[in-house]
């Protein structure tokens, strides 16, 4: 299905376009990596919604990303549970494997490095999600291995173009 | 002696498939409900059973049912709060990752009983596996006529529909919920109007917890005594505790509601992490005020957590340590209040910023005379002063430690450091 047919059949779901606005940013930030101005103005035109509706909300809710992010985003939770189970260890150690601080992309942009708040499995803190999955009970060593199976299937997957693959896919 | 009933299928292998909840007596409460009862007999019979919503606020189920009008010129609606951000809290994460056919059981029995054809879940986006298996079970249960027109051959229509979140703490709030399902920006409403009168799309609206509605086809099949006899009389019932922190034993545990705090954190999770002693515990998700050591023995239900200064909350227990900086953990909270505020109202929007440089300055070791003081007042002027709950989750989480381990703030402001660092 293209973006269209797949953000109307989500609209579907409701007596109100406007409602179908976050459905349809999912849909389009998982097929663009992120939502530059032209997207979010093609998601208002699909919908028949106006512009501001849709701003509005991209840059309200944190799992909307209008700048572009890695082909991994490494997102690790530093809330109480985590913190209590040495978050803090893992975010340093991220950094300075990766050699960026948390915001930051990797030149070759593979990783983007952030911190985020609880992402509900305190009961396998430490946590970091990736893509679309958990990772739990996490320490160096896992975070190391975790890094080589990232970068293993980032040259499995491209071949060509790392920069143009969708984060987490 | 107990037997759990919410997390029966969790380590079933394939407990997440239709299979096999039907094998465990799965669908029957809907297919009795519909051969048996009215719309007013279910909501009589929660009533009844005295179940109080598990979201956090605890209030009974059955009256927020009964308040929706019984003509209404508009469609009514079930929204399920699935949206679960609160800090220390993932027990709907786990039933709709590993049991979402009883989270779909319990939306018909609801929208059944309160008149609604259509329930939207709002899940929160990153819970993607909970999403992927819910979508799955809603289709299986489409399949065999648990959903749809004319569910298991009776006149009741119903649909069930996922929305995805997108990162906003706030829309755990139930107006705000709306606000967000609505296509808008996550931001409280000013009640009244409340939800069961003009929710979403102004209609008359349901929102409940995923645990709450879980509940609901249990109460069902075993009645409201059964149900009553579980824990104490005015918050009864079985009860998801999340474990986690510094705790031998992390997890989910189904125990009746009410057991002391003491023994689900010594006894069930196993106590604290080798060589180290408990300092305090925060026994319903960040918003409730921290429990120091010496008040572990309270029952862990909405009334006796109120009456010793806490609050059950999402039964979010955090176990800390010892060897934990208890400012480092308050301004982790308060960062955690600040960053998630929506920014609708000046005293958390504004309030929480100022708290949160004043915290960080203490644990830094660059606090002053006067500071908690100034922390205090600030707690003054968020607490009843907010739209929403979510300031006065924050204000009293610090007054709460404040109080309790006022001690090391001081010595943070009197020595210059962190004596934990």
């Amino acid at each position: 299905m293209t973006m269209r047919e797949k953000i109307e059949e989500a609209a579907a779901r409701y007596p109100d376009q406007r409602s179908a606005i976050m459905p349809a940013l999912l849909i389009a930030q998982r097929q663009h990596g992120h939502l530059p101005g032209p997207v979010l103005e093609e998601v208002a035109d699909i919908l028949g919604v106006e512009r501001i509706w849709v701003y509005e909300l991209a840059t309200f809710y944190t799992l909307f990303h209008t700048e572009p992010v890695g082909m991994f985003h490494l997102q690790l939770c530093d809330n109480v549970s985590c913190m209590l189970r040495r978050s803090e260890d893992l975010l340093r150690h991220l950094e300075a494997v990766l050699g960026i601080t948390k915001g930051q992309t990797t030149p070759d942009r593979l990783f983007t490095l952030s911190t985020v708040e609880c992402l509900g499995a305190c009961e396998m803190a430490p946590v970091m999600q990736v893509g679309d999955d958990y990772h739990g009970d996490l320490d160096i060593a896992r975070i190391d291995a975790l890094l080589d199976r990232l970068r293993a299937a980032a040259g499995r997957a491209s071949g060509a173009d790392l920069a143009a693959a969708p984060p987490g896919e | 002696m107990f037997e759990p009933v919410l997390l029966r299928n969790i380590d079933v292998p394939d407990g997440h498939r239709l299979s096999t909840y039907e094998a465990g007596g799965g669908y029957r409460a809907l297919a009795k409900v519909l051969r048996e009862h009215t719309p007013d007999e279910v909501v009589d019979l929660v009533k009844q059973s005295n179940l109080r919503g598990r979201g956090g606020a605890g209030f009974p189920t059955g009256m927020k049912w009964g308040f929706v009008p019984k003509l209404a010129d508009k469609p009514k609606y079930l929204c399920c709060n699935a949206d679960e951000g609160e800090p220390g809290t993932f027990k709907d994460r786990i039933i709709m990752e590993r049991d979402p056919h009883q989270l779909i059981e319990g939306l018909a029995v609801s929208a059944y009983a309160i008149g609604a054809k259509t329930a939207y879940v709002y899940i929160r986006g990153e819970y993607v596996t909970a999403i992927r298996r819910l979508e799955r079970a809603i289709a299986e249960a489409h399949e065999k006529g648990y959903l749809g027109t004319g569910v298991l051959g009776s006149d009741f229509n119903f649909a069930v529909y996922i929305h995805c979140g997108a990162g906003a703490y706030i829309c755990g709030e139930e107006t705000a919920m709306l606000e967000s399902l609505e296509g808008k920006r996550a931001q409280p409403r000013l009640k009244p109007p409340f939800p069961a009168a003009a929710g979403l799309y102004a209609s008359p609206t349901v929102i409940n917890n995923v645990e709450t509605l879980a509940c609901v086809p249990h109460i069902v099949m075993r009645g409201a005594h059964w149900f009553r006899g579980i824990g104490p009389d005015k918050s009864p019932g079985p009860k998801l505790y999340c474990l986690s922190g510094q705790v031998r034993k992390p997890g989910l545990y189904e125990l009746p509601m009410g057991i002391p705090l003491r023994q689900l954190v010594e006894d069930h999770a196993g106590g604290p992490l080798p060589g180290r002693r408990i300092k305090a515990v925060i026994p319903g998700g960040v918003s409730a005020p921290v429990i120091p050591e010496h008040g572990l023995d309270v029952g862990m239900d909405f009334d006796s957590l109120a009456a010793a200064g806490s609050m059950l909350g999402s039964a979010g227990v955090i176990v800390v340590d010892d060897s934990t900086c208890m400012v480092k953990i308050t301004t982790r909270i308060i960062e955690f209040f600040h960053h998630e505020s929506c920014g609708k109202c000046t005293p958390c929007r504004e309030g929480l910023n100022w708290a949160v440089k004043v915290l960080r300055r203490i644990e830094a070791g660059e606090g002053a005379p006067g500071d908690l003081e100034q922390l205090e007042m600030l707690c003054k002027g968020i607490f009843g002063n907010t739209f929403c709950a979510l300031g006065d989750g924050a204000a009293m989480g610090l007054r709460a430690a404040l109080k309790h381990f006022r001690d090391e703030f001081v010595t943070h402001i009197e020595e210059r450091k962190c004596p934990f660092h």
